[in-house]
């Protein structure tokens, strides 16, 4: 009992902020409430005892992806006036379509219930069950090319995002490492040849 | 009982609600890549929700390479981003039109 008013707030706080990510006028308010979002989706996860997935989108998701955006956000420096939003002119459209999406993909969720009970509840782990431990077990075996590609892919972010932002201003005094490393003695010193001079 | 369907009705919720952040927002790019991000926590709602009903945990890895991948994403779009910024002095989606796309 207490897990479902806990769930149904929860829940709610998600939609929420959801709805705050979207219609908010400030974008650092966006991604306060997006924040809020994932922070709620992790405590969902964890309802349901997937616990490694909710720690990880709290350290990896609001912890570095958020602080990124954040980051480039207040860095942007955007005019918060031209980001004043009037609604486009697709806006009645789109609401429509989007309110028709929900409602159908709600029927068919709760219509395809094969037990013809109201929920399917999931069964319970047995005692002693550690996700993690399942988890890091399934990884590291069947999907270990994938979790291989993960990392290249990680790398290839990496890479990516520096080669995309770095610039190189004009009229910067920095070495050509390689011209100095090409260089010869005979290309700075002359030597050349001449008679001694007179004595006075 | 919490149970599958309520897990997959949030998951339908939270979907929809970004599509809508993505048609009605046409003036901040940074919000269309949250909105992006938000779709991927509603597809990954569904991950978490069938592997616990299924009982297979390769479902919850697949959140993990989700997440990763969306990382990534987050840190290309937000170089790209920058670069933007820094050419056009704006991230407005109505002015980038320079492809006639």
């Amino acid at each position: 009992m207490f897990q479902t008013v806990l769930f149904y707030f929860i829940a709610a706080v998600l939609m929420g902020a959801a709805l705050g990510v979207i219609f908010s006028r400030n974008p650092v308010h966006s991604v306060m409430f997006l924040v809020l979002a994932f922070f709620q989706s992790a405590m969902l996860w964890l309802l349901v005892e997937a616990e490694f997935l909710a720690i990880v989108l709290v350290l990896v998701y609001v912890g570095a992806v958020m602080v990124l955006f954040l980051f480039v956000v207040m860095m942007l420096d955007i005019n918060v006036e031209t980001v004043q939003r009037s609604l486009t002119r697709y806006a009645p459209i789109a609401l429509g379509v989007a309110l028709l999406m929900a409602i159908e993909m709600v029927q068919l969720i709760w219509t395809r219930s094969e037990t013809g009970e109201s929920a399917v509840a999931f069964a319970a782990y047995p005692e002693g069950y550690s996700n993690t431990k399942a988890l890091g077990s399934v990884l590291y075996t069947e999907h270990v090319y994938a979790f291989e590609i993960a990392a290249v892919i990680l790398l290839l972010a990496i890479v990516a995002a520096i080669t995309l932002t770095m610039r190189r201003r004009p009229g910067l005094k920095i070495q050509n490492v390689a011209r100095q490393v090409a260089v010869r003695s005979k290309d700075r010193l002359r030597v050349i040849k001449m008679d001694s001079e007179k004595k006075q | 009982m919490i149970g599958l369907q309520h897990y997959l009705t949030i998951a339908a919720m939270l979907f929809v609600l970004s599509i809508v952040g993505i048609v009605i927002n046409r003036r901040n790019l940074i919000l269309l890549l949250m909105c992006i991000e938000l779709m991927l926590l509603a597809v990954n709602f569904n991950f978490v929700a069938f592997s616990r009903y299924l009982g297979d945990d390769t479902g919850q890895v697949f959140v993990f390479f989700i997440l990763t991948v969306a990382a990534a994403e987050a840190a290309i779009g937000l170089a790209i981003l920058v670069v933007l910024f820094r050419n056009r002095r704006s991230i407005n989606v109505q002015e980038l039109n320079e492809m006639k796309g």
